[in-house]
């Protein structure tokens, strides 16, 4: 288990290969409108979640995705639909972008039985065994071995599923982020380690908590291959996941990425955010990734009025997620001793 | 019938379930090629090889949390953590994640594995390599915890273990490793989980005992019978589910109990065992309920045999028991 890794070193942006590429212009748009659909359906998803919370209809802890979404829809979008996604608190955009189902989201926000974790959970833990999306995960670093473990099986079955670990920059200070990319290095695996550095480790920026700055070096130190690139093309993000998801599904070697973005809302939504400027801010959000893909969409020929239906279309999908939470029961307390153990409890 | 140790039993319920079942996986430290430092994995890499025997680095949070992973993928990934003390650094894996999987995800994923690792005293190991620590994971719901004291129950509450639907914590006495030898049936045959066994029956006083101190107890009850006390002995093989109808039956019989582990007093799954008592058969009882135990101290190098709850100390308090 001691083989030679290959060792991809960070590489300026380029053109992605051919086989990636939608052929057609009219193909191209229709492919790049899909990925602006999912990123639109998050945003408009998390304004809404974080206007019920405010309204005190969504309890805990509400981590917002938006000004992120093109990390999780661009690298989801190089995926096959069998391949697996694990990844931070931050994960109600992974999950619409695997294809689950706005309403199972949305009812698992307001912790409603119709919830894809039947409301047991909430916001950080949207699992869903047909799309392979293996949930959010609260400890932060806690998910990362859980993802060798899953490449570890599908490489033990040999049926040719990726697992894609999602996490931000705070984790990889964490040991569970060395050991997991310990063992997926020394053994193999089919595995794509992506780090969403959004600069700030709850309020406190990259440069007070780690000692380089460049988080991709971290590959370097377990013979693993790596990338890092800004988030702010969706097309860009999906091309260069797709490399890290080439490689580990043809060759079994593992990646670190790391993907710069930024969140334009708090860490959660009980941060008030005085750690950074509404300067700073307002200028990371000219680069917001959702505007950039509208406007490119426009200059492949899509007119307003088709990109208006299809935002209409959007609030339409909304809108019914929020009533279907609103109307669903929540769980009753039996649920409780069917979740635990298979059994009825101890005594 | 072949006679075995606890050693033999264990490797020969793992061979067992992975001949049956190609999704059963063995890793860890020195699992592979060495055969683990007791040697319960002796000869598995060489008939299953190292994409089922699999060495580990030194990693405990990586080997729990891989197996997770592997688990929630549909293997039944048997991991060794070399020793129950080493098992902190995963400990935030089992609680946070392994035990709650179930109900976090509405059913949706089950995270089975079992996390085998020898447990307390009796090597001379002092406080690194002789605790016991069961009940830091009682209190973590979602989770099954086993202690077996026999080769026969070993091999058999294993490959009980895991086949069992919930996550299983099996803690293997070190102490009795090699001493405790029995007939084992060779095949398959499993143990139910949460049904302890009555080793001996008794009319006087009841002792609820679990690994290594089993032992100490049978010896203790021994010494009290020669002095007119006839005692009932309980091994609760499985310690999560508690088998506490078997413990009640008795004590509502007797009246009187003494609780005997070598872990700390304090929180030590012995008070939780008083409290149902208490709960269930108040009226029963002709004796406050008493444990053995080990002391609210680390475990000592030194003064091990002090430490351990051995027959010389748990027979004086038959005693009381019994006169009170």
């Amino acid at each position: 288990m001691t083989r030679k890794k290959a060792v991809a070193e960070a590489t300026p942006s380029r053109p992605a290969p051919p086989h990636a590429e939608p052929e057609g212009e009219s193909e191209a748009a229709a492919h790049l409108l899909e990925l602006y659909r999912q990123m639109q359906t998050i945003r408009r998803i998390e304004e809404e979640c974080a206007r019920s919370y405010a309204q005190g209809k969504i309890g805990g802890f509400l981590h917002l995705y938006i000004g992120q979404e093109s990390v999780g829809v661009g690298a989801l979008a190089a995926l096959r639909p069998d391949d697996y996604v694990i990844g931070t608190y931050r994960d109600h955009g992974l999950a619409i972008a695997k294809g689950m189902p706005p309403r199972a989201v949305m009812a698992e926000l307001y912790g409603k039985v119709t919830g894809c974790s039947r409301g047991l959970g909430g916001s950080m833990h949207l699992f869903d065994v047909a799309h392979g999306m293996l949930g959010g995960y609260g400890i932060v670093g806690g998910h990362i071995p859980l993802a060798a473990g899953t490449a570890f099986a599908s490489k033990y079955r040999g049926d040719g599923r990726v697992t894609l670990c999602f996490f931000g920059e705070g984790s990889v200070s964490i040991g569970s982020f060395h050991e997991a990319l310990s063992l997926a290095a020394l053994w193999k695996l089919p595995c794509v380690f992506i780090c969403e550095n959004n600069e700030y480790s709850m309020g406190t920026p990259l440069q007070r908590t780690m000692s380089v700055e460049d988080v991709s070096q971290k590959a370097l130190a377990y013979g693993m291959a790596r990338d890092r690139f800004f988030a702010r093309d969706v097309l860009e993000v999906e091309h260069r996941i797709r490399e890290a998801v080439d490689r580990a599904r043809e060759t079994s070697e593992p990646t670190l990425v790391e993907v710069r973005t930024y969140r334009f809302r708090g860490h959660s939504m009980s941060d008030p955010g005085k750690y950074r400027t509404s300067e700073e801010i307002e200028a990371q959000k000219k680069h917001d990734p959702l505007n950039r893909a509208r406007d490119q969409l426009k200059t492949m020929g899509k007119s307003e009025d088709e990109l208006a239906k299809l935002d209409a279309a959007i609030e339409e999908v909304v809108r019914d997620a929020i009533e279907h939470a609103e109307t669903s029961p929540e769980p009753g307390p039996e649920i409780l001793e069917e979740t635990t153990y298979s059994g009825p409890f101890a005594r | 019938m072949p006679q075995m140790n606890m050693v033999q039993a264990i490797n020969d319920a793992l061979r067992l379930e992975m001949r049956k079942n190609d999704k059963v996986v063995v890793l860890g430290e020195d699992v592979g090629k060495v055969g683990g430092v007791f040697r319960v994995t002796a000869g598995l890499f060489d008939e299953f090889g190292d994409d089922r025997v699999i060495d580990t680095p030194l990693s405990e949070g990586g080997i729990i949390g891989a197996a997770i992973g592997m688990a929630l993928y549909g293997l039944v990934p048997v991991p060794e953590i070399q020793f129950s003390d080493f098992i902190f650094p995963a400990y935030d894996q089992i609680v946070s994640e392994l035990a709650k999987f179930r109900y976090r995800s509405g059913g949706e994923y089950v995270s089975k594995l079992v996390i085998r690792t020898p447990v307390g005293g009796g090597i001379r190991g002092g406080h690194y390599h002789s605790q016991s620590p069961e009940s830091q994971f009682i209190h973590v719901a979602g989770l099954k915890v086993v202690c077996p004291t026999n080769p026969y129950d070993a091999k058999g509450l294993l490959l009980a273990s895991i086949r069992d639907p919930d996550p299983v914590l099996f803690f293997e006495p070190k102490r009795i490793y090699r001493a405790a030898k029995g007939e084992v049936p060779e095949g398959d045959y499993t143990v139910p989980l949460g049904k302890a066994s009555v080793l001996k029956e008794g009319k006087h006083v009841t002792i609820v005992s679990w690994g290594a101190m089993v032992y100490e107890a049978l010896a203790a009850a021994e010494q009290a019978g020669a002095q007119g006390i006839d005692c009932e002995v309980i091994d609760l093989r499985t310690l999560w589910p508690l088998d506490i109808d078997t413990i009640i039956a008795s004590v509502k019989k007797t009246g009187r109990v003494v609780i005997v582990h070598e872990a700390p007093k304090s929180c030590g799954l012995g008070g939780e065992i008083v409290s149902l008592i208490n709960e269930k058969a108040f009226l029963h009882l002709e004796a406050p309920p008493a444990r053995v135990t080990g002391f609210d101290t680390p475990f000592p190098y030194t003064l091990e045999l002090e430490y351990l709850p051995l027959a010389h100390r748990i027979l004086p308090q038959i005693v009381e028991t019994a006169q009170y």
